[in-house]
């Protein structure tokens, strides 16, 4: 029981630096692929001090209270998962999380912010499907949604869920708000929508927004791990060199894509998820 | 006092430029010059802006939108007139629209001169910017503490 806590205490200290350095990493990578020297690996925490230090301009006061919930609801989120409780929950409170960060893009009324909160929204029914369809094959495959009892067992499930680990990790493009899905706001630079649905969060908000998507990331990753994760000590070096696999992987998807429209990105979402998860859906239930 | 010098991020708006400027801007970002590496990053949203780069002399149109740009931004904030046009209006000061360099409507605190302004130039331009966004910084946190002192 005790190891669930520390495991809550570790992400709560440790995701944001984790999380803040794999920007770092992504910001280093992405300047190679494109044959510049690129920031400092600490460029992310850089941005984040300057953002904090700041004149707080906000167009609603309700803002920083929404983003201070997504925050919360966040930090909860990976508390959930890394003490070990149901997988299923930690996904409902994470979409929570994101209707929060939806408020608080609407709220500021500017045309820019509000369609990227819209995006923002069919981002979530994107990837909705895939995320309760992983949940499903975890109950299936392990026969609890029970993360500490997923985790604990002899096998890695990846091997009853190879089908979930691809949809898992297509949708991973969106949650990370990589291009060609990075229709609500973009992960670099600007595009048609200004900087979509945190246009109008300037210093702290910001900031606070920086922080939730480290929390966020480094959530992700876990999930990424679960798949793999047994209950020798093996798997979790497997799980980590996974996952920094996967990582490049999107940083490489992120470089060589374009974006998207939102439509293009729902139907393909949707057919990779029905291909890969619901194929494997039918094979698992037809073996057990 | 926090190190800020590390993250300076632009907005870079286009006056009544020729274009000639913004696309010397843009080479700043290329692989050649690469302005990431000293933590640039081209925003395009004032909100989140800290180095204000104006290309072009203001005219009569655009007047509202720069003073409404440079309002937008939180402070410390720090403004760069790139190119003889933002500096003074250049050689379209006699026209009868221009009004003259960025300076006839916002304060602007580096000069970048040039027709158009090299890519060194400007980067060179963003450094000392820097240091001024620095010192803005500080000044700033200082007026926030006696704030906070008065307000007790």
């Amino acid at each position: 029981m005790n190891n669930g806590v520390i495991y809550a205490i570790l992400y709560i200290l440790l995701a944001p630096l984790i999380g803040g350095l794999l920007e770092g990493i992504d910001r280093k990578i992405s300047a190679r692929m494109q044959r510049r020297v690129g920031p400092p690996l600490l460029q992310p925490f850089y941005d984040v001090i300057k953002l904090f230090n700041k004149e707080t301009i906000s167009v609603d006061s309700a803002q920083t209270f929404l983003l201070l919930t997504y925050f919360v609801l966040m930090v909860v989120t990976g508390v959930m998962f890394f003490s070990g409780s149901d997988i299923l929950m930690c996904f409902f409170v994470l979409s929570t999380a994101a209707t929060f960060l939806y408020f608080a893009g609407v709220i500021t009324s500017s045309p820019y912010s509000s369609i990227g909160a819209q995006r923002e929204l069919i981002q979530m029914m994107a990837y909705e499907p895939a995320v309760l369809l992983t949940c499903v094959g975890f109950y299936l495959a392990a026969g609890s949604f029970n993360v500490r009892e997923i985790a604990g067992t002899d096998i890695s499930y990846i091997l009853f869920l190879p089908g979930f680990f691809i949809a898992f990790v297509f949708i991973l493009t969106i949650k990370m708000r990589k291009s060609p899905f990075d229709t609500s706001t973009p992960h670099h630079m600007h595009q048609e929508l200004v900087k979509g649905i945190t246009t109008e969060m300037g210093s702290k908000n910001l900031a606070l927004f920086q922080i939730t998507e480290w929390y966020e990331n480094v959530f992700l990753m876990g999930v990424i791990c679960l798949f793999i994760v047994n209950s020798s000590w093996i798997s979790l070096i497997v799980s980590v060199i996974v996952f920094l696999i996967v990582y490049f992987v999107e940083i490489l998807i992120d470089n060589t894509n374009a974006r998207m429209k939102w439509a293009d990105m729902l139907t393909i979402t949707w057919i990779v998820t029905f291909f890969s998860a619901g194929v494997n859906l039918v094979v698992l239930m037809v073996i057990r | 006092m926090a190190n800020i010098t590390r993250s300076p991020w632009l907005l870079h708006y286009d006056g009544s430029s020729c274009n000639g400027c913004d696309i010397e801007v843009l080479a700043c970002l290329t692989p050649v010059y690469d302005a990431e590496r000293l933590g640039v990053m081209n925003t395009g949203d004032p909100m989140q802006a800290d180095i204000f780069l104006i290309t072009g002399g203001i005219n009569e149109q655009n007047r509202p939108t720069v003073k409404q740009l440079y309002d937008q931004m939180p402070s410390p904030k720090v403004v760069v007139a790139v190119g003889v046009c933002a500096c003074t209006g250049g050689i379209f000061k006699e026209c009868y629209n221009i009004l003259g360099g960025a300076d006839t409507t916002i304060p602007v605190d580096i000069y970048v001169p040039g027709c158009a302004a090299r890519p060194e130039a400007i980067i060179d331009g963003i450094v000392k910017a820097v240091a001024l966004f620095q010192k803005r910084s500080d000044d700033y946190k200082a007026k926030v503490k006696e704030k906070k002192k008065a307000g007790k």
